[in-house]
């Protein structure tokens, strides 16, 4: 579905990112592991068109994503769940949902999707009128995560959705992530929780300092040495 | 009859009312410029000229074809809007990214070439758009109210409210208001947030040549009007919090109340002076604008 391959990508002169191969199939929960700094995010920012890269390939469905802007990549099906939740403050819960579903093809569903995910967070639900900026972390990771499935999104790119919350809500969140894909939505997810992605995800990769150095299936991810070492810290 | 003679309480509502009245417009003026700066974060020092092209555009309609300057509001929302979508698309989306001294440069140079073209064009002798109500008044109260500031302020009520409808329940608008909170999100949204730039931009030449078009029949029309206006709308701006469009309607209608006031009580010479005392205060003691949010 999501084909990446020889992505080579510079930040003002330092390169960042060095001949990443990545592949997502249809259905799949792959995850992106890797510590601070390893090009997690700057992979998704290459997908979501934020960024240019300086070299390489990245097609989603067959169709390559060069000269694209980031609202076609958006209305291809591509939704990120950007790291920090970035909430719109001053919109309200439910217009932070609104703008989820401002691409065209996801407008005609919308009052549907409000409901769908309304079932999927009710915490959303009772505060819908509340100003995204006022939420809690906890809450607006959840708003976040609504506002892009508002969009009918064929792959989900999550960014880091458990940084910085309780123990509790992390698991909460990474349960709600493999209900999402039970209802047919391809998952991409960047984590630094190895444990708990890996726990879920079909396939992973582990990114270090921009190189992809380790790709298999989750579970024997989990199980490798390498990984154990550098991330389960055993 | 002179302000002298005048009762004390009279007088006072008088001038507050004037006041008010003018605010209006400079709030037109205010929240073009407050738009602009919450989309893209670039001060439009232009603004001004922009106005004045509006005031030019008015100036025209009415001469060559007989078109009241408060009708020819109709014809220059548009016309203005697609001025300003220009500018946008031409010059400024180039300097998006750019450093804020040559974004400043850009726009100052646009203003520029504005003022300098009309001079070109009309010379720089004073222009009168006189209508049969110009100098017209009517008694409210015991108030004297003038007619083209009144029609002028009622124009104004009804496009502040337009815009505001359509900032606040249109998909667009809330589009615009989420490319100004977090430009990045919008596009992970699927927000075209240069054609939303572009749309800012235009709203804000509308908003400021609408102002022009009130302003001409009680103005004197000239070239360089334009800097004054720019001076003020950034005064208005920062006063009410950058980017707040109710911040804005606020600081418009404070600066003219102030004006106002202050040409009353000390001298039409030094009215200026209450507006900068008032905004130096709110520098000082809310650095962030009445309605401002601070940023990081």
């Amino acid at each position: 579905m999501l084909r990446i391959e020889k992505l080579n990508f510079s930040y003002d002169g330092l390169q960042v990112l060095w001949d990443v191969d990545l592949q997502v199939n249809e259905g799949e929960i792959v995850t992106v592991l890797g510590s601070n700094g390893a090009g997690k995010s700057t992979t998704l920012s290459n997908i979501s068109r934020l960024v240019k890269p300086d070299s390489g390939k990245i097609t989603f469905l067959d169709r390559d994503l060069a000269g694209m802007e980031s609202h076609d990549v958006v209305e291809m099906g591509i939704i990120q769940v950007p790291e920090g939740r970035r909430i719109f403050p001053e919109l309200t819960v439910l217009e932070n949902l609104r703008m989820g579903s401002y691409i065209r093809n996801a407008r005609k569903w919308r009052e549907e999707n409000i409901e769908r995910v309304f079932d999927l967070f009710p915490r959303l639900r009772e505060r819908q009128k509340q100003l995204g900026g006022t939420m809690s972390g906890g809450e607006q990771q959840m708003l976040a995560i609504a506002r892009g499935l508002m969009a009918c999104p064929r792959l989900l790119l999550l960014d880091e959705p458990s940084l910085g919350l309780a123990p509790l809500l992390v698991k909460n969140i990474f349960d709600i992530i493999t209900e999402i894909n039970r209802q047919g939505v391809t998952i991409l997810l960047v984590e630094q929780n190895v444990y708990q992605s890996l726990r879920i995800a079909h396939r992973g990769y582990v990114l270090e300092t921009g190189r992809i150095v380790l790709t298999g299936k989750g579970e024997d991810l989990l199980n490798d040495d390498h990984v154990k070492k550098a991330f389960l810290g055993m | 009859m002179d302000s002298a003679s005048m009762q004390p309480v009279l007088l006072f509502l008088q001038s507050l009312i004037s006041g008010i009245l003018v605010g209006g417009v400079y709030a037109l003026i205010g929240i073009g410029l407050t738009i602009i700066f919450g989309v893209m974060r670039i001060i439009n020092f232009a603004h001004g000229d922009i106005m004045m092209i509006g005031m030019y555009l008015t100036f025209n309609l009415f001469n060559l074809f007989g078109i009241d300057p408060f009708a020819s509001v109709l014809i220059c929302i548009p016309l203005m809007f697609l001025f300003g979508g220009l500018l946008q698309k031409l010059f400024v989306n180039r300097v998006l990214n750019a450093l804020p001294q040559n974004q400043i440069l850009l726009t100052i140079g646009l203003g520029l070439i504005m003022s300098n073209t009309v001079m070109l064009i009309y010379t720089s002798d004073y222009k009168i758009l006189t209508t049969s109500y110009s100098s017209g008044s009517f008694k409210f109260m015991g108030i004297s109210i003038s007619e083209p500031l009144a029609i002028s302020f009622i124009i104004t009520a009804v496009i502040t409210g337009l815009l505001y409808w359509f900032l606040m329940k249109t998909d667009m608008g809330q589009a615009i208001r989420a490319t100004a909170q977090d430009r990045q999100a919008a596009q992970l949204m699927g927000i075209d947030v240069r054609r939303m730039s572009i749309i800012s931009f235009g709203l804000g030449a509308a908003l400021a040549g609408t102002a022009g078009a009130l302003i001409s029949p009680t103005y004197y029309i000239f070239p360089q009007i334009g800097s004054t206006f720019t001076l003020k709308a950034f005064v208005i701006t920062v006063l009410g919090g950058m980017g707040s469009v109710i911040g804005a309607t606020l600081g418009g209608i404070l600066i003219g109340i102030a004006e106002s006031l202050g040409a009353v009580y000390i001298s039409s010479g030094w009215k200026e002076v209450l507006v900068y005392m008032i905004f130096l205060l709110v520098l000082l003691f809310k650095p962030s604008g009445l309605l401002g949010k601070s940023r990081v």
